[in-house]
């Protein structure tokens, strides 16, 4: 039981973590209508800035602030220079060129951070372990992650839904020629929403990177997992990307914990000892499979899409 | 109005060029000893085989699949894993891998040609992404390090360990290759699956079964991929799910833009530009991805129709 609560708490962690990433690729998809494999790259960075200004300043929390900001300018940046070309071309465009960009940032961290992965370590106070109920220890680090991640998922909600930047991003996401023609300055609300993708994949990364080494290519696989939280949820939908996030998550931390067990039961050691591996890394993309058979458009669909 | 083959249009030109130095180069190779370059384009002629087959769903029937290596790991995979189990014999693991590669697209198709435009690029790559998963957890066959195969197939008296034998094998599949899709493209069922690309709707309206004619495309497309995979395990001898990671998809997809979508021979100029950039660069600098990646950017931007429409604009 206290095993259970654990996982499912891991499992609620990797489902945040996923959301921050999913927020702002579904943002810059229903808002740009721009497919950005680079969004991994932009988690990636988030990761090395965080651990290179932590070792600058000698202090974690300053060093996440200065990551968040320069991943956000990186955005900025990359958007100005790479991306703007790209609106309104076919996506078989953005998926070629933002592959290319993705090249270009794993060798850009090559050639400036090395090949070898860094480590980010934490201030000792997160390192200990908080009784959560009575017997039940729970690292203190990612507690912070869920706490951290929700403040940020509530800011975005309000951000979306109540202020004037907001009001602008749904119109902008429901009807972009209509935004254009009022007045509004399109383009600089493009650059704005895309550093915001940017700023939240970087914050992803920053908050991943004292619990994994940060490397080359860490944004890949992750970035996969994104997707899919994206197609459950339905594209454009952030409210989608939440929920589905958190059900990939569990679904993915529990069935890597418990599916060995439970296969134990069911067939011979042997048999369960090789089944299970497979078979749990491929619960999610069951999961997506029977979404799309039942509701091909997501568990939100957003509205005018 | 230009002839079919009139060797003064500069696209023909260099496709003929292309098609004459890739037989020859054995050639090359007996005279000067030089076997890297008939591995490096042994290879080539391989990828241009899956780069043809993409192109057939890609180009043609506009369906912008990102998973499509995984047909070169499941083929790949049939192989090395036959040969762990001890069949060696070609006649029973070639079509094992292609007929496993086409159940896959099958299913994946059934699945992901539900729905379109970019639900189905993430589909694409998001079940092929579990296939390598999968093949990361077969710890009896490599698991992430992969599996050496012991033996290249066997046909009776032919032995694929010839070098020579085995390159002239590929560029006849891949010629076979391109001939093939050439016909089919131009069949009348390769015709609803270009009128599907420019207007779907309409081919419903028409009367069409659309969804049946993309699958059978998207199977055929997984079968023929297939084919370069079980190719690609006997070139190297070597599988592993790295064969199949989603960057490898991406290549692929690289390959076939660059080349030139919806064209004959577009895939197999690309793969040549691609595979030869890759490798000059890598010899120049200790950063090849520094120069690719803005490069592709580039073609994503300005190279409408790949270097094979370079060639056939500065025709007319």
């Amino acid at each position: 039981m206290l095993y259970f609560i654990e996982q499912l708490l891991n499992g609620v962690q990797l489902g945040m973590l996923l959301f921050l990433l999913a927020a702002g690729l579904t943002l810059i998809f229903g808002i740009m209508d721009l497919v950005n494999l680079a969004h991994g790259s932009l988690y990636m960075l988030g990761a090395y800035f965080a651990a290179t200004f932590a070792a600058l300043t000698d202090s974690f929390v300053l060093g996440a602030l200065l990551a968040l900001a320069a991943t956000f300018v990186c955005g900025v940046v990359l958007e100005v220079i790479a991306i703007r070309p790209l609106y309104g071309r076919n996506h078989l465009d953005h998926v070629l060129g933002t592959f290319g960009l993705l090249l270009f940032f794993n060798e850009l961290v090559r050639l400036v951070w090395g090949p070898a992965g860094m480590t980010l370590s934490l201030p000792s106070q997160m390192l200990t372990a908080v009784e959560i109920l009575p017997g039940v220890y729970y690292p203190a680090y990612r507690l912070v992650i869920i706490a951290a991640t929700l403040a940020v998922a509530a800011l975005l909600y309000i951000l979306v839904m109540r202020t004037r930047l907001g009001m602008l991003i749904r119109a902008g996401a429901s009807n972009r020629e209509m935004v254009g023609a009022l007045g509004v300055n399109i383009k600089l609300l493009y650059t704005l929403v895309f550093g915001l993708g940017a700023a939240l994949a970087g914050f992803a990364g920053l908050m991943q990177a004292p619990i994994l080494t940060v490397q080359i290519g860490m944004g890949e696989n992750i970035l996969i997992l994104a997707f899919v939280v994206i197609i459950i949820g339905g594209i454009g939908s952030i409210r989608g990307a939440f929920v589905a996030a958190i059900i990939v998550g569990l679904i993915d931390t529990i069935g890597r914990a418990f599916l060995p067990d439970l296969l134990r039961a069911a067939l011979s050691t042997n048999a369960a000892l090789t089944l299970a591996p497979s078979l749990s890394s491929m619960s999610i993309y069951m999961l997506m499979a029977a979404i799309l058979v039942f509701r091909p458009e997501g568990l939100f669909p957003a509205a005018n899409k | 109005m230009t002839a079919p083959f009139a060797l003064a249009n500069p696209r023909n030109a260099a496709v003929a060029a292309l098609l004459v130095m890739l037989a020859l180069l054995p050639l090359y190779t007996a005279l000067t000893g030089n076997t890297f370059v008939m591995t490096l384009f042994t290879r080539v002629l391989i990828l241009a085989i899956a780069a043809g087959s993409l192109n057939l769903i890609m180009g043609y029937g506009g369906m912008v699949s990102f998973g499509h290596a995984v047909y070169l790991g499941l083929g790949g995979y049939a192989i090395g894993i036959l040969a762990k189990e001890g069949i060696n014999a070609g006649l029973l693991q070639w079509p094992v891998a292609i007929a496993v590669s086409a159940l896959f697209a099958l299913v994946v198709g059934a699945l992901s040609l539900r729905t379109r435009g970019v639900y189905f690029i993430m589909i694409t790559l998001a079940f092929a992404q579990m296939v390598y998963y999968v093949a990361i957890g077969l710890e009896r066959y490599g698991g992430d390090d992969g599996l050496t195969i012991r033996s290249r197939s066997t046909f009776g008296m032919v032995d694929l360990n010839n070098k020579t034998l085995f390159y002239y094998l590929c560029f006849a599949i891949l010629i076979a290759n391109i001939y093939l899709i050439a016909r089919l493209v131009n069949s009348r069922f390769g015709l609803v699956i270009q009128g599907v690309r420019s207007n779907e709707r309409r081919m419903r309206a028409i009367g069409f079964a659309v969804f049946r004619y993309k699958l059978v495309c998207f199977v055929i497309a997984g079968a023929l991929c297939g084919l370069a995979g079980a190719l690609l395990a006997n070139h190297t001898n070597f599988i592993s799910p790295a064969m199949m990671f989603w960057t490898r998809s991406g290549d692929l997809m690289v390959m076939v833009v660059l080349g030139g979508l919806a064209t004959p021979f577009g895939p197999l100029i690309g793969t040549v530009t691609f595979l030869l950039l890759e490798e000059a660069l890598s010899r120049v600098t200790e950063y090849p991805g520094l120069f690719l990646g803005p490069a592709l950017l580039l073609v994503a931007i300005y190279l409408h129709g790949g270097i094979e429409g370079l060639l056939a604009r500065r025709a007319r």
